[in-house]
């Protein structure tokens, strides 16, 4: 579980996140939604510590990520994946050695059991026969697919994707979705997608958050997504607009 | 930088890769400059000297010391900090802007130790390694030179070079580009891991890295002179 309360952040005079505060639960697709610069990139990389927010708590499993020292730290975020709007894979690196880079680093495993490791994540995110491929042999889907192998990689326990669909076309995008949500329920990971697609929302999210200039301004489910959208025009705004495009 | 590594045996194999890349990658431009370095310096020596009763061994002399002190270290310094220099800063720039240094941050590694040190040690133990091999094509390029254009014989040239030759003087050249290569690999890590933007970034902190890097060489090599030359 991972739990955020009253988080803020600034840009110098501009304040980018605002008394933040959510809950998100294991095993569940949690999808932050939102127009672009509405804080949405800005809080997940507060939450997997690439920024600093300046107020605030955010705790992993009541562990206060904030709080931690260096080496507590790197023991948290070892249980953290997350997937890249550009993927950020090693592109000096095969598809195999991208997967197999953080085994090497945490694990004690023998060449074997990496091997093993790394053919079951790709069987996983339905990839073959890529292994010796670099990333710039491969097609934008595929990258994602080996974005999302290489985070699983480790036991995960949270699992952050930013933009997960972006550049994808629509049946590539359905892919990725499912993929998403199968892996989540499998392995009960506590997985945040930030994402613009109302087919990904619709289709995968268990938990919505809809952020807009730097605040939540809704939380629900898919179910009363519709219902509550007539009630906030920001984000009857948004759902029309997504649909439109 | 200087946590303790996540795996040990990782970031030696990574310092092995990074010598390979660093070192035997720029033998070839090093071994060229350096054979040059000696020829030209021959050449122009002897056209300098049109004292007669000067003898031709001073040549030997003139050039042996001055490959050794300055030239081999400095230039091959000068021409790694393009090669070397722009090599690092374009290639952890990439990674920064393309989130591939965030991705190590997230994983938990710590990426500038991850990526710099290694390039720095490597550089650091290749550097020397590099020099004494240019030292010894310097001269190589000025016996040569020197036999081709008929202005000096081998044993002219070596009897000169021998007779001023110091211990030292190697000591302390090597000790300029160990210097030299921490110069290098520091600036043009730090350059690249702070580049912010997009291609046009990485450029431009790929050219900074050289111009830093050599402006930097040569304020370190006026600073061991005074210290060490006295």
């Amino acid at each position: 579980m991972i739990e955020l309360i009253k988080l803020n952040k600034s840009f110098g005079e501009v304040h980018v996140l605002h008394d933040i505060s959510a809950i998100f639960m294991p095993g569940k697709s949690n999808l932050v939604i939102g127009a672009s610069g509405g804080g949405k990139s800005v809080l997940m990389k507060c939450m997997v510590g690439l920024e600093k927010p300046e107020t605030g708590n955010l705790f992993y499993d009541n562990r206060d990520f904030l709080a931690l020292d260096y080496a507590q730290l790197r023991e948290v975020r070892r249980e953290l994946g997350m997937l890249f709007q550009g993927t950020a894979l090693f592109d000096s690196l095969t598809v195999e050695q991208n997967i197999e880079f953080p085994l090497k680093m945490f694990t004690d495993f023998t060449k074997r059991e990496i091997r093993e490791r790394v053919d079951f994540c790709l069987q996983k995110v339905n990839l073959v026969g890529v292994n010796n491929k670099y990333p710039a042999e491969i097609s934008g889907g595929m990258k994602k697919r080996v974005g999302i192998a290489r985070a699983i990689a480790l036991d995960i326990k949270y699992l952050f994707c930013d933009e997960p669909n972006s550049g994808l076309d629509p049946i590539t995008s359905r892919v990725i979705d499912k993929l998403l949500k199968d892996i989540t329920e499998e392995f009960q990971i506590t997985t945040i997608i930030n994402s613009h697609d109302m087919k990904t929302v619709f289709d995968i999210a268990d938990k919505i958050v809809f952020m807009n200039k730097g605040k939540i301004w809704w939380e629900g489910d898919r179910h009363n997504l519709l219902a509550s959208s007539k009630e906030i025009p920001e984000l009857g705004d948004f759902i029309k607009a997504s649909f439109f495009v | 930088m200087f946590y303790r590594p996540e795996k040990l045996k990782v970031y030696v194999k990574r310092v092995f890769e990074e010598m390979n890349n660093i070192g035997i990658g720029s033998f070839p431009i090093v071994a060229i400059i350096s054979v040059f370095i000696g020829a030209v310096t021959t050449v122009q020596t002897a056209y300098q000297l049109v004292v007669s009763y000067i003898p031709m061994s001073v040549i030997g002399q003139i050039v042996s010391d001055s490959t050794i002190l300055e030239l081999s270290p400095t230039i091959m310094s000068l021409v790694l900090a393009g090669k070397v220099g722009s090599h690092v800063a374009s290639e952890i720039g990439t990674m920064k802007v393309t989130e591939q240094i965030d991705a190590l941050d997230v994983m938990g590694i710590n990426a500038s130790g991850y990526l710099v040190l290694p390039k720095i040690i490597a550089a650091m133990l290749m550097f020397p390694l590099l020099n004494i091999i240019s030292m010894v094509l310097s001269i190589w390029g000025g016996i040569t030179a020197g036999n081709l254009s008929g202005i000096l014989t081998q044993a002219q040239f070596m009897e000169g070079a021998r007779e001023t030759f110091s211990g030292f003087v190697v000591f302390f050249s090597i000790l300029k580009v160990f210097t030299f290569a921490f110069i290098i690999t520091s600036i043009s890590a730090y350059q690249g891991y702070f580049t912010k933007g997009g291609a046009l970034e990485v450029g431009a902190s790929s050219t900074r890295a050289v111009v830093f890097s050599c402006v930097m060489i040569l304020v370190a090599d006026y600073i061991l002179a005074q210290l060490l030359l006295k």
